[in-house]
């Protein structure tokens, strides 16, 4: 599904990522932890290709294709979703607006036709009950005024409606309380099947306890320097980072 | 800069599509500006000797005059000598259908889209298209007339109804009142009248297109809309011009009455040539339109989307005389590369219990300068008066501006005055969260666009909405809520 070799990736002439190699295969939950500044969310922007991110270095292949060639609208028409770690405000469009025209757009990309206008409504009104969202969610601007956990919630709700192949989530669970932790994590596990993966940036094993990874992955100043099973998670939980690496020692 | 500034700046710099010129023999009088050219003005169009005396008066208070140099506009000194005032088609006789009408201006109205013969878009709407200076087609005159209404043009009107001319003509803006004023009384071409009796609801949207079409015409038109007591009248206005190199003149004058219980709906879109990248050409346009609430619980209601012209300057006003009269005011304005818009409204409260809403939407890119000035003045007397203002400003990129200027007077300590104002940027993060989605960066830019001029695109006429939309590059379809 994906391939990263070697990347290595800039911002503001700063290099951040010095060499990330990672396999995901179709199906697969990876989790990547690490500390602040590590460039968790650098390589979710280099993925999504975000302006501003500069490759340097490496490849990406997706599903057979070269993906840091593509736009970024492309690679989201292709099926890659970035669940935001700071969900931005779009005052004056409206929530159920964006979700149509994103769906229409990938929809058009993939040469089928416009949603109906009763299944669309249908389908979006389903999916936000899911979330424990109000309906009235749909007509505010986007996240206009919502809380920090609205916010988190209406991007799982866009990934529901789009069904994405691969999904990137960058801490959508902080800022969650413990309700709203359990709705994102069964909105995620509804999503999980055979064909789609997902990347899911955290700090907290609590996440892991809902949503079981294949692979965890710890990153630091730029670099995967371990990688293993949900138990790894575990052990970073009770002894930190500065026992895979005494200079991460704070 | 990032490359998502290149976008933005690649999505403003679309070319101006109405730029082609008809070539149409023309009958023009030679540049400059004296009695003998008004008086030859009026002799062509046959006037009654009222009128020439009228724009002989305005003529000496205009050389009075000053050119006002207050709003937030820069612009090289407009020389008065070098315009001519005077152009119409030649057409042998008046044309008395639209089959008598020279085929190729119907093919220009066909190019910028105007539906003369499409029926099925503007059903229903009647279209008195103003060519250059002359009226050369009325359609739908005979459901009007069953109704009562008189719609025609300006220069018809003085001979058909010249009692009501000379009762309304410049009642609401007399020509001593603003330089720009003052040289369309004296000047003027054409325009469109209506006159809606008492009583009666228009049963259908009347329309103008105007045009700007030979070289080096300043263009003049005049409008006068009368609505009697308890009536109900909705007027669209819309203007295109083809490219030009020189700036053109464009100096209108609208005068709008409203008597006990009438409602007028004005709304107006207007794309005249802006001028290129780096300012040259584009029209310079200097409107004074303002409405008068005559009678109690009068109503006026203004609405614009204006995307062109290199110069705005225009400021749509409501005198609130009556009891219980209400003005409106909800404002659109897009400038990009170097347009320079000053546009706003006047509210001036003097019945009781008049009430006034201004919504106005800046949207700056490019180079453009917008501004807002808006004055809301509530005069002694004027027992619970109530306005509510909201400016709201878009920048996209860096190097635009946006300006604000609200004037409030208040007499009147019964008053209530509401005033609100924003600006925001189309940020790089909102573009990308939308690219994310699957959109392109065009598509965003036009989806926050739109979501930003949504409460006063709701207020135009469903035509005109479309229309509207096109202009900006927008697609509104499913934008509820
Ligand atoms: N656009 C940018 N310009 C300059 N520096 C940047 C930019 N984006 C990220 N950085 C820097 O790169 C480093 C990695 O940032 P990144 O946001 O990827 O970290 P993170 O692992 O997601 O951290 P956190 O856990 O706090 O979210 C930081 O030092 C950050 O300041
Ligand atoms: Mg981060």
């Amino acid at each position: 599904m994906l391939s990263i070799q070697n990347l290595e990736a800039k911002a503001d002439e700063q290099a951040i990522l010095k060499g990330i190699s990672l396999d995901i295969k179709p199906g697969e939950v990876h989790a990547i932890m690490g500390p602040n500044g590590s460039g968790k969310s650098t390589l979710s922007n280099s993925l999504a290709g975000r302006e501003g991110y500069q490759v340097t270095h490496g490849s990406v292949t997706y599903e057979g294709k070269d993906l840091l060639a593509m736009k970024p609208e492309e690679r989201a028409r292709e099926g890659i979703f970035l669940a935001f770690q700071y969900p931005v405000e779009i005052p004056g469009v409206s929530n159920i607006y964006l979700l149509k025209a994103a769906l229409n757009a990938i929809r058009k990309h993939h040469g089928q036709t416009e949603v109906d206008a009763m299944d669309f409504l249908q389908l979006v009104k389903a999916k936000i009950k899911s979330l424990s969202l109000d309906e009235q969610f749909l007509y505010r601007g986007v996240n206009e005024g919502f809380s920090g956990g609205e916010k988190k919630r209406n991007e799982i709700l866009q990934m529901a409606i789009l069904e994405p192949r691969l999904c990137i989530l960058d801490e959508t669970d902080s800022g969650l309380d413990i309700d709203a932790l359990k709705i994102v994590a069964d909105g995620v596990n509804a999503l999980r099947s055979p064909t789609r993966s997902f990347i899911m940036v955290t700090h907290y094993q609590r996440l892991l306890d809902y949503i079981k990874p294949d692979v965890v992955h710890v990153l630091a100043q730029g670099r995967i320097v371990k990688s293993g099973g949900p138990e790894l998670a575990l052990e970073l939980e009770a002894r930190g980072y500065g026992w895979i690496d005494p200079s991460l020692n704070h | 800069m990032s490359a998502s500034q290149e976008q933005i700046d690649n999505l403003i710099q679309k070319e101006y599509k109405p730029g082609f010129v008809t070539d149409l023999e023309a009958d023009t009088l030679p540049p400059g500006l004296n009695e003998d050219v008004i008086r030859a003005i009026s002799a062509r169009k046959n006037e009654p000797p009222f009128m020439l005396a009228w724009r002989l008066k305005a003529y000496q208070q205009w050389l009075t005059m000053r050119e006002p140099d207050w709003a937030y506009l820069d612009y090289q000194a407009i020389d008065y000598n070098s315009i001519s005032y005077y152009s119409a088609p030649k057409v042998k006789e008046a044309p008395k259908s639209l089959n008598e009408v020279d085929p190729k201006l119907i093919e220009t109205y066909k190019k910028l889209g105007i539906p003369l013969h499409e029926q099925e878009r503007l059903a229903g709407v009647a279209v008195d298209a103003v060519f250059d200076s002359v009226s050369v087609a009325t359609t739908f005159k005979d459901k009007l007339k069953e109704a009562g209404v008189i719609f025609c043009s300006f220069s018809e009107a003085v001979h058909t109804h010249p009692e009501l001319i000379q009762q309304y003509l410049g009642s609401v803006v007399p020509p001593s009142d603003n330089f720009f004023a003052a040289l369309n009384a004296a000047v003027f071409s054409d325009g469109s009248f209506v006159f809606i009796p008492k009583g009666v609801r228009c049963p259908m949207e009347l329309s103008t297109y105007f045009r700007i079409n030979a070289a080096n015409t300043g263009q003049f038109e005049r409008t006068l809309i009368i609505a009697e007591e308890n009536t109900h009248v909705s007027y669209l206005e819309g203007c295109t011009a083809p490219m030009r190199d020189e700036n053109q003149l464009h100096a209108a004058v609208v005068e709008l009455i409203a008597l006990d219980h009438a409602e007028i709906k004005y709304s107006t879109v207007q794309n005249w040539y802006p001028g290129d990248e780096e300012g040259r050409g584009g029209i310079y346009n200097f409107v004074t339109k303002r409405g008068d609430c005559r009678g109690h619980h009068a109503k006026i209601s203004w609405t614009q989307v204006e995307t062109g012209s290199a110069i705005t300057w225009k400021y749509p006003s409501c005198i609130l005389r009556g009891d219980h009269s209400i003005g409106e005011f909800y404002s659109v304005a897009v400038s990009n590369h170097r347009q320079q818009a000053d546009t706003g409204t006047k509210m001036i409260h003097v019945g009781k219990n008049t009430k006034s809403t201004i919504i106005s939407k800046g949207i700056s890119a490019g180079r453009a300068e917008n501004t807002y000035r808006g004055q809301v003045k509530i005069l002694p007397g004027a027992i619970n008066a109530r306005n509510y203002t909201q400016c709201d400003s878009l920048l996209i990129g860096p190097k635009c501006g946006a300006h604000t200027f609200p004037y409030i007077e208040v007499k009147e300590p019964t008053a209530r005055l509401e005033h609100e104002a924003t600006t925001a940027k189309i940020s790089e993060d909102q573009l990308f969260f939308c690219q994310q989605r699957g959109l392109s960066a065009e598509d965003a830019v036009s989806m926050i666009v739109n979501g930003f001029c949504k409460q006063v695109f709701k207020e135009l006429p469903m035509e005109f909405a479309v229309e509207a939309q096109a202009l900006l590059g927008i697609s509104l379809e499913g934008s509820v809520g």
